[in-house]
């Protein structure tokens, strides 16, 4: 996702690098079953519970012990919320040192930025499908590097060349003589070889474990109920509270009277801070009791007034300022002054993450201490705001991380951290925080609205000049300042910069246009879920205006981009492209669009099928998606990532919208946050272009390729040009004004 | 006092009548398999069974309860569907964060013992309540008819 590759600053990574990894791994062990799973599930349900096993074995890397019995442990860079991204990241480890998945257990990585940022933002961070990219190779190198300490010390004791030696499911193999040694055995003595530079990596023609579909090792107990995510985190003498912040953002707690709220039975203590009140009590229930009967009087601040037209308006014209250069190619503005030259304008709406895990955190505040147990997608900037907001040191906070039960790009922030950690404060033992569904919907940060405006000439049944001018807020300039340059959020861009169609001229601008009354975040498919779906519609208009089959049209601008025009042909043939489409038996408008995306590293197409009844009502009936995410490390996974990446793209389009009224987010829950049920599932077929090149993203790209695709079917059914999202069924009645 | 039959136990608890059994289960007596998820019977992540039929126990005050048995994730592998159902989804690996699926399973299996083979529309009628964020909607449907077809 991010082009620029900052350095972190050094505040950002010496916090942690005074504490030993072996304390923070002591510690998290000690959380028992929340943070160590796999095969082998260590530890009773009570987070303070001892590890009954002795501790750590022998440390080969940052990623791999192996103990005397013969136990192997990997600590997990990325963080696991259903992508499967623990199972990807074993398997790689696994693989080049030569055991068997089964033979693994996991564990959650300390915040350690210096050990476990991921390569690509040089941070700790899950996120921006860069899990499989980043730790490809690095993880490889540990597995390998380990096996040749393993070898190394196998031949020393053999006295043998190590080259006459083999590796299999964990044990060491003298064939010439029959020997052989279990990992375990060696371990000891192998840790204490210096690790080889440069391991030797193996052919890919040998792999055993990548490109097969592995069961994943999350998900057993998954389905039984003993999975610990944050949410479920005991702890003796723990309370429960829940809390509720200004709903203008920005605003401030006047006064508070808590008479009810304490008479409520089970109620212990109520918490008031400047933005927020929390209510403390036996369980849940007395906290939201207790919470409703308070009487809050709050100063609601400058952003009362903010009202989401208002908002629209004035990105609309912030769009006719001058923007920031972020791609230029020839000269577009020169090539768009004559010709036939199209333009279109599109508007992307606020949206929540809506993870079914609510936000929640548990923290114990001990004075110069704090430990905090949660889910979260950067441990790393959990554990400096937690310690900021204490006034503490980092390496006084402890982060034990979590199995995440949906994150999306909401738990790349950390704002419930500070807020449990700020709470904890004031409570005297562990107290565990959860936010109602409503606090967690209308205190999102939330995707930024963006509005994207476009021209483009079109010479000889090809698109010849481009302009794609991105107006919204910068994401990047509040999360990852290093990476915000010369006025250029990386992440606002991407999607509209480098794109696979062969355009001689190109012009990408960006404009920064802030809505401070709105926070904002990263979002599944962040950058290109709003440039992909704007570009995408943008050439699907051009097609239709110049008379030309929408792939067609797409064909043929793709000469230099083999990877795409094949999954574009994928998805065309799979779907039946050029076939007319069965009347629907139900009655309704039928229409068939397509939509690509090169992003994330990798390549998709996808071709979305609906009927469109003359209410306006949109039911997708069939999507199909073709791929090419490079070498595939887990089949079934990439396809579960898939599937479910389009589904949260059609939750978007269907129905994704959060409203700002008078500074307040309007919807509350999942009746006016709509979000997909299975009954109104289409048929999704996945296919997977065969490939050697190197591995790229899967979370989002399907969340981001789908939504134009379903756009350009509307259109197609009625004739209709949406300008913004979510699809609003009122254009779309039959005989409805557009 | 109110005493629960849960997973076959009885427990006693000290709690408000109109406190709802998903925080009496996760809260007082520690089941923390059953999720929390929207708090007003929305998204079926708090899904149980109370003599075998499917109820979202965000919204079931523990007072009316009496002594109907409850059934939760930690023990609907002791049924014929539940474990057919939990099989299945292992099988079909139809779990991804999987924060909703302890109450997709109760949903499933409570469809799977009173209808031994469901159809299309069967499997919408009894899931459409059941939210799962991450998408998996296509294996929960998958993985339910796999489960009726094994033995």
């Amino acid at each position: 996702m991010l082009h620029d590759r900052p350095d972190p600053s050094p505040a950002s990574t010496g916090g942690s690098r005074g504490l030993s990894r072996r304390t923070l791994l002591g510690a998290g062990a000690a959380v028992g079953g929340g943070l160590l799973l796999g095969i082998e599930l260590i530890g009773g349900r009570s987070a303070e519970a001892k590890d009954p096993r002795p501790q750590g074995g022998a440390t080969f890397n940052a990623f791999v012990r192996i103990a005397r019995d013969g136990a192997i442990t990997m600590i997990m860079p990325a963080v696991e919320m259903g992508q499967g991204t623990y199972t990807m990241m074993a398997t790689l480890i696994a693989e080049e040192l030569d055991v068997d998945l089964a033979q693994v257990t996991v564990e959650h990585a300390p915040p350690d930025q210096k050990d476990y940022g991921n390569p690509i933002f040089v941070a700790q961070i899950t996120g921006g499908s860069t899990s499989t990219m980043g730790w490809y190779l690095p993880l490889r190198k540990a597995g390998a590097t380990a096996r040749a300490m393993l070898v190394g010390a196998a031949a020393a004791g053999w006295n043998v060349d190590p080259a006459s030696l083999r590796t299999e499911s964990g044990v060491v193999h003298h064939d010439a003589s029959g020997r052989s040694a279990p990992y375990g055995r060696l371990a000891d003595r192998a840790a204490a070889i210096p690790a080889p530079k440069e391991p030797i990596l193996k052919d890919p023609k040998s792999f055993r474990l990548i490109g097969k579909p592995l069961k994943r090792i999350d998900t057993p107990d998954k389905v039984n109920g003993k999975v610990q995510y944050g949410i479920d985190v005991m702890l003796p003498g723990m309370k429960f509270g829940t809390l509720a912040a200004c709903p203008v953002f920005g605003g401030k707690v006047r006064h508070v009277d808590d008479s009810q709220a304490r008479a409520v039975p089970g109620v212990r203590q109520v918490v008031v801070l400047d933005d927020l009140v929390a209510v403390v009590g036996d369980h849940m229930w007395a906290a939201k009791q207790g919470l409703a009967a308070l009487a809050i009087d709050w100063d609601y601040g400058p952003n009362a007034h903010a009202m989401q037209e208002d908002l629209y308006a004035a990105q609309a014209k912030a769009a006719n300022g001058s923007g920031v250069t972020a791609q230029k190619v020839g000269d577009a503005p020169a090539h768009l002054k004559d010709g036939t030259v199209y333009e279109d304008e599109f508007e992307l709406p606020y949206l929540a993450h809506a993870p079914m895990e609510p936000i929640n955190g548990t923290a114990h505040f001990k004075g110069d201490s704090c430990e905090i147990w949660v889910g979260t997608q950067a441990p790393v900037m959990a554990q400096e705001g937690a310690a900021r907001a204490l006034g503490l040191k980092p390496e006084q906070v402890t982060i034990n991380n979590h199995l995440i039960g949906g994150g999306f790009g909401r738990r790349l922030e950390v704002d419930g951290v500070v807020k449990v950690a700020r709470i904890a404060q004031h409570v005297e033992g562990p107290v565990k925080i959860v936010w109602s569904r409503e606090e967690d919907i209308q205190q999102e940060l939330f995707r930024p609205i963006y509005h994207d405006r476009l021209r483009a000439r079109v010479e000889n049944g090809r698109i010849t000049a481009w302009h794609h001018r991105v107006t919204g807020p910068s994401i990047m300039a509040r999360w990852l300042p290093p990476a915000f340059q010369k006025g250029i959020d990386p992440d606002a861009v991407d999607g509209a910069i480098e794109q696979p169609y062969d355009f001689d001229h190109i012009l990408i601008e960006y404009i920064r246009h802030e809505t401070p009354q709105v926070p904002v975040a990263f979002w599944r498919g962040v950058g290109p879920n709003s440039n992909i779906f704007s570009a995408e519609r943008f050439i699907n208009h051009i097609a239709h205006q110049t008379g030309v089959d929408p792939v067609e049209f797409r064909r043929g601008m793709l000469k230099k981009s083999p990877r795409a025009l094949a999954v574009l042909n994928l998805a065309a043939e799979k779907a039946g492209w050029g076939q007319p489409l069965a009347a629907p038996s139900g009655g309704g408008r039928a229409g068939r669009g397509i939509a690509l995306l090169a992003g994330f590293g990798s390549f998709l197409a996808c071709v979305a099928e609906v009927v469109v009844p003359d209410d306006g009502d949109v039911q997708i009936k069939r999507i199909v998606c073709a791929a090419d995410v490079g070498k595939m490390i887990n089949p079934n996974t990439l396809e579960a990532q898939v599937q479910g990446g389009t589904i949260f793209g059609m939750s978007a389009i269907l129905h994704g919208e959060i409203t700002i009224d008078h500074g307040r987010v309007l919807q509350s829950n999942f009746h006016d946050y709509r979000v997909l049920r299975i009954d109104e599932m289409p048929r999704i077929e996945t296919y997977f272009v065969p490939s050697e090149e190197k591995p790229g993203g899967i979370g989002e790209p399907g969340t981001v390729v789908v939504q134009p695709a379903i756009a350009n079917a509307v259109f197609d059914a009625t004739g209709v040009q949406l300008k913004r999202m979510p699809i609003n069924r009122a254009l779309l009645a039959k005989g409805a004004k557009a | 006092m109110t005493i629960l039959k849960i997973n076959g136990q009885e427990r006693t608890v000290d709690v408000p009548a109109d406190m709802p059994l998903l925080w009496v289960l996760r809260d007082v007596i520690g089941l923390t398999g059953t999720k929390f998820g929207c708090g007003i019977a929305q998204c079926g992540a708090c899904t149980v069974h109370l003599d075998g039929s499917p109820v979202r126990s965000c919204q079931l005050p523990v007072g009316v309860i009496g002594d109907r048995a409850i059934t939760t994730i930690e023990a609907i592998g002791d049924t014929p569907a539940g474990a057919k159902i939990q099989k299945a989804w292992l099988d079909l690996e139809v779990v991804q964060c999987g924060y909703c699926q302890s109450g997709q399973i109760m949903s499933a299996a409570a469809l799977l013992a009173s209808n031994p083979s469901p159809d299309d529309a069967d499997i919408d009628t009894a899931m459409a309540g059941n939210i799962c964020r991450c998408g998996t909607y296509v294996r929960i449907r998958e993985g339910i008819k796999h489960a009726a077809r094994s033995a």
